[in-house]
């Protein structure tokens, strides 16, 4: 095969920079990357972030730690449940209280139904990148809005939910959860059959993802990658196993690994999570026992000790940590989130480059980046 | 070719199934009782005055400083020869609706349950040309309640 490179003297070639973003409709968000491309190759990739920079994370030092919860949404607002976890975690932990049995089994479903949406919500953009346009997203969407109907009967809100506490959660979920988690998951089970039906077998598409965008388990480790773009890789790390929280070691779940690291493995992992998000949310109903949701003695307003703790969990996009710093009070002195999403993005230049131009945006899109998360 | 008509059985299998959308400006979706749409001030039915006496416990929760609060002294108190218990009673309210985040803090700090959040569809279609017509002055946000528009639900 000819390179582009070859051909380049005979033909007096030269690069050209384009421009793509920030309002382009497939970087999911306001993200701008500049490409440097040499025909149809992409020979240099350069990403600006920022455009969605609100300062989450100094807003929440002025804040008391109720409020910050809401902005804890507004980071990942795909994953909020997972989001509010790793803030309310971090508290408690500074607090040293425990969080009542209930509390944390209900947690545990609302997070992992809460990836199941993330990742239906992939899927569906994910088809629209490659080229299927509408079905694929259309057919997640459904399946992704029988689960936000959930939580909106749960509570209140469709998106911006506010329903972790430090200690527990805010209120008791409606009389007929369980009934309903299990109408959510037997919807679930058809969707994944449908996007199976729709994607994964697809020759087409599968002619089109397999083997672009390919990164080693090493250099996705190199660049800091977490969650099902770094386990696409091979590398088997999900902290749900690795380090457990909530109660991830008394369930019996699996951890899908790819072997190609490509756009592909990354495709059908975030598909196969989804099954095993299902298998551990169905274990979760049957432990799931009448209880407090709050600890008997909590105070009107929190004030924590001093000392710094940092949680991490396993959100939908990798590893959604937070560093909290106390100096006493009801705030914290310094919050630092831990984005998944900034660190997977850091690998795009080593995906892209070599690729087509039309590649680079099902890259984009197979690291599954929520733009809210990468600038807070 | 299997993978592509699965692909097509699979679209084709959908005819069977229910529609899930809804032509939504003419047909509402019956919304869940705990529904957050904007904070709204309860009415008092039974001494017919506000339950808010303005002790601004919300205006200092509130995360985006969304809300301004004013009170007054209750001119129907006992003391004044009125049937309230209400010593102070509220003033002037005002509500940005353009800068609420609907976090529910107002409702969680509210020692007289004076405040809840609107659970009805007219919280949610609020559509305004001129973004100051968010700002919500006292009758607007007490009107919803004394005319007895919205479902109660009260957090356990």
């Amino acid at each position: 095969m000819v390179t582009p490179r070859a051909l380049e003297h005979e033909f007096e070639t030269q690069d050209l920079m384009i421009n793509m973003g920030p309002q382009h409709p497939s970087t999911h968000g306001v993200f701008r990357m500049v490409l440097t491309i040499d025909g149809e190759v992409v020979r240099d990739v350069v990403p600006y972030v920022g455009y969605m920079h609100r300062g989450a994370e100094k807003l929440c030092e002025t804040m008391d730690y109720r409020q910050g919860i809401g902005y804890m949404d507004r980071t990942e607002y795909l994953a909020n449940f997972n989001a509010e976890l790793s803030y309310v975690m971090a508290v408690e932990k500074l607090l040293d209280i425990d969080v009542p049995e209930r509390a944390q089994w209900i947690r545990m479903i609302l997070c992992e139904l809460n990836r199941i949406s993330s990742h239906f919500m992939f899927t569906g953009a994910f088809g629209t990148d490659v080229g299927v346009f509408g079905t694929a997203f259309t057919y997640s969407f459904i399946q992704r809005e029988i689960v936000q109907d959930l939580f909106e009967e749960i509570t209140g809100d469709r998106l911006m939910y506010a329903y972790f506490r430090p200690g527990g959660l805010a209120w008791e979920v409606t009389d007929n959860f369980v009934a309903r988690v299990h109408e959510v998951l037997a919807d679930m089970r058809q969707g994944v059959i449908d996007i199976d039906g729709l994607l994964t077998h697809n020759e087409i598409f599968v002619a089109r993802t397999k083997g672009v965008g390919y990164i080693s388990g090493q250099d996705a480790i190199d660049y800091g990658m977490s969650g099902p773009a770094l386990r696409a890789s091979g590398v088997d790390l999900d902290i749900r196993k690795a380090e457990p929280y909530l109660y991830y070691d008394q369930i019996d779940f699996d951890v899908p690994l790819g072997e190609h690291g490509d756009v592909y493995d990354r495709f059908v992992l975030r598909v196969e999570e989804i099954r095993q998000s299902i298998r551990i949310v169905e274990q979760c109903i049957e432990r799931l026992q009448p209880g407090p949701i709050q600890p008997e003695r909590m105070p009107r307003m929190l004030r924590t000790p001093p000392g710094e703790v940092y949680i991490r969990t396993e959100a939908p996009r990798g590893e959604y940590g937070i560093y909290l710093v106390s100096k006493g009070g009801n705030r914290p002195y310094r919050l630092k989130i831990r984005s998944a999403c900034l660190s997977n993005l850091q690998a795009l230049k080593h995906m892209t480059v070599g690729q087509y131009v039309a590649d680079a945006v099902i890259v984009l899109g197979s690291i599954d980046i929520v733009l809210c998360e990468v600038d807070r | 070719m299997r993978g592509i008509a699965k692909s097509m059985l699979t679209t084709l299998s959908a005819f069977t199934r229910r529609p899930v959308t809804r032509e939504y400006p003419e047909r509402h979706r019956p919304i869940p009782e705990r529904d957050r749409a904007f904070p709204i001030l309860l009415w008092d039915q039974g001494i017919d005055e506000p339950f808010c006496t303005g002790c601004h416990a919300c205006e200092r929760a509130c995360p985006v400083e969304c809300m301004t609060v004013l009170m007054k002294d209750n001119p129907r108190h006992t003391s004044q020869g009125g049937n309230s218990s209400r010593r102070k009673i509220i003033d002037k309210f005002w509500i940005d609706y353009g800068r609420c985040m609907r976090c529910n803090i107002c409702v969680e700090v509210c020692n007289f349950d004076a405040i809840a959040m609107n659970n009805t569809w007219q919280g949610h279609e609020l559509s305004v040309y001129d973004r100051s017509d968010l700002v919500m002055d006292l009758p607007q946000l007490l009107s919803q309640h004394r005319q007895g528009n919205l479902k109660e639900w009260v957090a356990e």
